[in-house]
């Protein structure tokens, strides 16, 4: 089966700067792609271009087997598109406006009520489909814009930081609707809240000064071996003496007793092995290669993905994941 | 999709009190301008009669009202076009059209219809005025008629430059002045040249030289053709102006 979203090389320079280099990424249908990104990464240049709003300097994107850039009108027609902020007439009514976007995805009108009121009921806007837009909470505004993504049934849904401003309950109620919805769809959720990713996504991408610096399916990345561990010992050891045994690639000391310590043994095997040693272990914690954790290596670098970086254990593992 | 686009503009107008407060102050200016012609063709009814193809009602209303009505307007028009393309760059509803399956001429000729759509309920209300007149007396209607259309026309060509300023900017209050400054450099050409010789392509650019001749009832194809030049352009602009916005901003 062809890909939903194909980029191909895509590229987009504003003078001298260049926001997004050369990027290629796929979107399957059923996938739920995380883009992740520090402010200014290029995230939100990224998902202009895929909806067309900007136009690339160099690269192409084509939606649903349809290129973008050759043939516009066709690709937009199976997109869904919900920008950093909702694009809401305020003047308007919830029902009004929704109307309008029907139109504009060129619903006939016999379908438009149907379509109308699904995507209401979707997104649990039918207290406030007699409002004015102007006159709903920021939460309820956020919601009529994804039901403005949704309204058309799209192939493809790009939804940029749908869960802002939303409380609680209602952002796990998006979270739900976006799961659903990504059974059929593809979607690509751009944000920066991890935790949303790593609930909500089944592959993560994280994008750092315009370029994708790493790829990787949310199942493998929640699943890897741990194999950096915080151990506490009796003050005894020093830190030559943990570096000298060939257990350890490499030893961190945190404070006297404490220190960070990476291995390709297992948990079990480790623990064995500093028991056997006798060197009075008195703590021991896997660390988890959290997204988080990834996402922090990644874009603290300063200039972003160097080698210095790559041979970070976690990363090895993940621009061996771009590769692929 | 041309058609929704242009509904939502024209009922957007109307949410807010911008077009309501237009069109009554334009209906009551326009109202006592009327009636001051009415009561200046009355005093001087007895001297019309003795003179020898004098001129009719229509002459001394409808006309007078058509030429204050084109002034008047040149001021109000760049407070109707100001919003149209920047109001929407600046609160970012344009994405909603441009992640659309629209093209973005049918987004500009969407607004613009939109626009003429207000345009001819304000030219309706206006006409009404001297059309009042014909329960009393006889109408020279075709004259009315092309005094009608050249409003049409002129009101058109404004709100098309008003479309194009408007894309340039995402400010309305700059989209305003720049689109009044225009207009009105347009419409003054021709009194400056009415001295010299050798500035008659000036002459044939200014909006009034087009203009004057439909208030007196000449359909010349030539004025017609130069207003319809003069829209097709200004909206062609907007459009390229949009296209290269997306390429550069």
């Amino acid at each position: 089966m062809s890909s939903l979203i194909s980029v191909n090389n895509l590229t987009r320079h504003y003078g001298d700067f260049c926001a997004v280099n050369n990027i290629s990424f796929e979107l399957a249908a059923g996938d739920i792609l995380g883009f992740l990104g520090p402010n200014g990464a290029g995230k939100s240049s990224t998902m202009q271009m895929l909806s067309g709003n900007l136009a690339p300097t160099f690269g192409g994107i084509s939606i649903n087997g349809i290129d973008l850039l050759e043939n516009p009108k066709a690709a937009k027609a199976s997109l869904g598109y919900l920008p950093e902020n909702p694009p809401l007439y305020k003047e308007m009514t919830v029902t009004e406006y929704l109307q309008f976007c029907a139109r504009l995805h060129l619903i006939s009108k016999s379908q438009l009520d149907n379509v109308c009121d699904s995507a209401i009921e979707r997104c649990g806007l039918g207290d406030v489909r007699q409002r004015l837009i102007r006159n709903l909470s920021k939460g309820y505004q956020q919601r009529v814009g994804i039901a403005q993504a949704i309204l058309h049934s799209p192939p493809v849904i790009i939804l940029d930081e749908p869960t802002v401003g939303l409380d609680p309950i209602q952002i796990l109620e998006i979270r739900q609707l976006i799961k659903t919805l990504g059974e059929t769809h593809g979607i690509i959720l751009c944000t920066h809240i991890l935790p949303e990713v790593q609930a909500v996504c089944n592959r993560v991408q994280i994008i750092n000064q315009g370029s994708l610096v790493y790829t990787s399916g949310i199942e493998e990345l929640l699943n890897k071996q741990s194999t950096r561990y915080d151990i506490s010992l009796a003050s005894y050891v020093d830190e030559e003496k943990l570096a000298s045994h060939d257990a350890f690639s490499k030893i961190e000391r945190i404070d006297d007793h404490r220190f960070i310590a990476d291995t390709e043994l297992s948990a079990e095997q480790l623990s064995a092995y500093i028991v056997k040693q006798e060197w009075g272990l008195t703590r021991f914690e896997p660390r988890q290669t959290s997204l988080e954790q990834i996402f922090i290596d990644i874009t603290t670098g300063d200039t972003g993905v160097t080698e210095e970086n790559l041979g970070d254990e976690s990363l090895q593992t993940a621009s061996l994941e771009v590769n692929t | 999709m041309i058609l929704a686009i242009a509904k939502r503009e024209f009922r957007s107008m109307f949410f807010s009190p911008l077009a309501w407060v237009i069109l009554a102050v334009i209906q009551i200016i326009l109202a006592w301008s009327f009636f001051t012609s009415v009561d200046y063709f009355f005093s001087i009814q007895s001297e019309l009669t003795t003179i020898k193809n004098a001129p009719g009602v229509t002459d001394l209303i409808a006309t007078p009202l058509f030429e204050v009505a084109s002034i008047i307007l040149l001021m109000v028009i760049p407070l109707l076009t100001m919003r149209l393309i920047s109001e929407e760059k600046r609160s970012k509803t344009i994405s909603l059209l441009l992640s659309s399956p629209v093209s973005i001429s049918e987004i500009v000729i969407g607004k613009y219809l939109g626009l003429l759509f207000f345009i001819c309920t304000l030219l309706l209300l206006i006409t009404l005025m001297p059309l009042s007149l014909s329960i009393g007396t006889e109408l020279d209607l075709t004259k009315i008629f092309s005094g009608v259309l050249g409003l049409f026309l002129m009101l058109a060509a404004f709100s098309a430059a008003g479309l194009y300023m408007s894309s340039l900017t995402d400010n309305p209050m700059i989209a305003a002045i720049s689109t009044f400054g225009l207009l009105l450099f347009l419409w003054l050409l021709n009194n400056n040249t009415a001295s010299g010789g050798g500035t008659n392509v000036l002459t044939y650019l200014s909006l009034h030289t087009h203009f004057a001749p439909l208030l007196r009832g000449i359909l010349n194809t030539r004025d017609i053709a130069y207003f319809l030049l003069f829209i097709a352009g200004f909206i062609v602009l907007a459009i390229r102006q949009l296209e290269t916005q997306r390429l550069q901003s």
